[in-house]
């Protein structure tokens, strides 16, 4: 990995210098060994700060339509992994970030960590593809794919009766703090004004007053989000209450699998998705409700 | 000085009364603190619990007070005060600062009675940090992790801990407990340890001396505080693991016959914090990280007595999404610029 940070950290100075970037979006280092942070790097002084590595965890995707980086002057250096590339591009289908603001460093990733290890989402890598780049700095080691099955979690919820999985269900949201960090982090939650922070929609909160309210808050936005969900697995990286949450978004891309066939979102052009067409071999109505009801 | 066994700890917090909370394992790394019952896996050894027990004293969110509306009559009732005695077993000398910085908010004039009621019946069996860990720096702000602040204090030695009781409270509890006689030495010893193992972290030597209220505009016009800010997202689980933020708000819930009036945790990280008719006072989330920090490290002190409302416990150091934290600020900030 240290070969792979000199390199883009060499190839960053090239691109700022050179004027083809007017800044660079990536990580720096914190006060304690794995603390790194998001950093946006606006001249060749800042970016003697950039850092590539072990603790680049952070899907930076988000911080790009966050901090609007396709509304500034110039082009943004953005450095993705390859899960990270899947939430750009689908962000570009959405029409989130405009695709010739950015020049996109493809990085070669071994599975990121923290103070305590490996990244929970990094034991389950998806594919070690980038999906859009610019260009890429890799090398052997950090394409061969190390995963365990990711659906396996879901399959064990499935394979529980309908009060075993409520009871699961339960156990984990009673944590929820509703400090928002899963939906502030998700690429996928863009909205401008999320329901939930607006006054006007009734259903506007800032706590979990009742057991629904703590069920509804995340079983909405793992609904809003499916379909359009790469399985970034931000939202439980970040949860301070260790919610596993990433298992209501790989319960609903394992039903899409297995209803309307496989699909990855994040990969590929724009086109109609899953969710938001409809063709006569789709499953009829009356399958999804009877699986529900398993 | 007395002592007991650990293996007669859940004895002891049995013979504590019906309501004693503990810091117990909730889940994969995970402690909190729960109401004790048989079968509660007390967890005294994890140096701090995700969340302080901030929570007793001053839940996320409390009714308090209901209306129901019938044709045209409405009727208000109040919310009952607190009136069971409890305990809250276990605690660290941070989070027990962190409930004297509330009580200042709280008990001040006018005096808060859903927190009074039940800050008045609650006793505090405070525990000395044997293992303090990388993030934490309460000693910058005169905590002494070996000398919780309680009504009885705990040390764990060699699988003993010894007991040392500081208040009428304390008596009260620990008359209850059985309890043996102890050397006051071994505890004299286990404390110069904890001094040592607390000045050797590497937050043990911040400089906090600028953060003061004769410097507060000049902190907070600081250029600094852009680059701070610039990777937040707004969310706001720095506040919510905060064992001293104390900002609410009040809602109303319209449960279909009437209203339930509560209130809940607001942070000072969201937009719509302190929201008013024509608009919110702090337009970005530069103005929104920045007071924060200011309300911690220079507001708060300069309106009580030079009393930090940051004690150190490290929670937002280790639960921040993009690992922001307060000891970024005051590295940053605390240098001359």
């Amino acid at each position: 990995m240290q070969k792979i940070g000199t390199a883009i950290y060499e190839r960053a100075f090239e691109l700022m210098n050179s004027g083809e970037v007017a800044r660079v979006l990536g990580w720096e280092k914190g006060e304690l060994v794995a603390d790194w942070s998001v950093a946006l790097f606006e001249d060749a002084e800042e970016l003697k700060g950039l850092v590539y590595g072990d603790y680049a965890g952070a899907n930076l995707s988000k911080t790009c339509v966050l901090r609007d980086l396709s509304k500034l002057e110039g082009k943004t250096l953005v450095i993705l992994k390859p899960c990270d590339t899947l939430s750009f591009n689908q962000l570009l289908k959405e029409h989130r970030v405009v695709r010739e603001k950015f020049y996109i460093i493809g990085a070669g990733c071994k599975g990121m960590k923290d103070e305590n290890g490996l990244l929970a989402k990094c034991k389950t890598c998806k594919s070690k593809n980038f999906e859009v780049y610019d260009e890429i700095i890799d090398d052997e080691e950090a394409r061969t794919v190390e995963s365990a099955d990711r659906f396996e979690e879901v399959a064990k919820l499935e394979a529980m009766t309908h009060e075993e999985r409520f009871e699961f269900w339960r156990n984990e949201l009673s944590r929820c703090i509703r400090c928002n960090a899963c939906r502030n982090i998700c690429p996928a939650c863009t909205c401008r004004k999320c329901v939930f922070d607006n006054p006007d929609s009734g259903v506007a909160e800032k706590a979990n007053v009742t057991d629904f309210q703590e069920n509804l808050f995340h079983i909405i936005r793992a609904f809003h989000v499916a379909g359009r969900c790469t399985d970034c697995g931000e939202c439980s990286r970040v949860c301070p209450q260790n919610i596993p949450l990433h298992l209501f978004n790989r319960k609903y891309i394992k039903d899409i699998n297995e209803l309307y066939g496989e699909y990855q979102a994040g990969e590929g052009e724009e086109e109609r998705t899953p969710l938001t067409s409809y063709q006569q071999s789709d499953v009829e109505p009356s399958i999804v409700h009877t699986r529900g009801n398993a | 000085m007395k002592k007991f066994s650990a293996e007669k700890l859940n004895a002891i917090i049995a013979a504590s009364g019906n309501a004693v909370y503990v810091p117990a394992d909730v889940d994969t790394g995970l402690v909190e603190y729960k109401r004790y019952e048989e079968g509660t896996s007390v967890n005294l050894d994890a140096c701090k619990a995700s969340k302080s027990p901030k929570d007793l004293l001053f839940p996320q969110w409390e009714n308090l007070m209901h209306f129901r509306m019938e044709g045209k009559t409405i009727e208000i009732t109040e919310q009952a005060r607190q009136e069971e005695d409890y305990v809250m077993f276990g605690v660290k000398a941070c989070d027990i600062r962190a409930i004297e910085v509330l009580d200042k908010v709280f008990l001040a004039d006018p005096v808060d009675t859903y927190y009074a009621a039940r800050r008045n019946h609650g006793t505090i069996v405070g525990l000395a940090c044997a293992e303090p860990e990388q993030s934490c720096f309460c000693m910058n702000f005169g905590i002494d992790p070996a000398q919780p602040a309680a009504d009885v204090v705990l040390w764990k030695v060699d699988g003993e801990y010894y007991v040392e009781t500081y208040s009428e409270k304390g008596e009260a509890l620990t008359a209850n407990w059985e309890l043996e006689d102890a050397d006051a030495a071994v505890v004299e010893t286990a404390k110069k340890e904890i001094a040592e193992k607390a000045a050797a972290l590497p937050f043990a030597n911040l400089n906090i001396s600028r953060f003061k209220g004769e410097n507060m505009n000049e902190l907070f016009e600081s250029k600094k505080w852009k680059k701070l800010s610039a990777a937040c997202l707004g969310c706001g689980s720095c506040t919510f693991v905060c064992p001293t933020c104390q900002c609410y708000d009040i809602r109303d819930y319209n449960t279909g016959h009437g209203i339930e009036r509560y209130r809940c945790w607001d942070s000072c990280m969201y937009h719509d914090f302190t929201l008013m008719a024509a608009e919110t006072p702090r337009p970005t989330q530069v103005e929104r990280y920045r007071q924060r920090f200011m309300h911690k490290l220079v507001y708060f002190p300069a309106n009580n007595d030079g009393m930090y409302s940051c004690v150190g416990c490290g929670r937002c150091v280790e639960k921040c999404p993009m690992n922001l934290n307060i000891v970024k600020v005051i590295k940053a900030l605390g240098e001359e610029e």
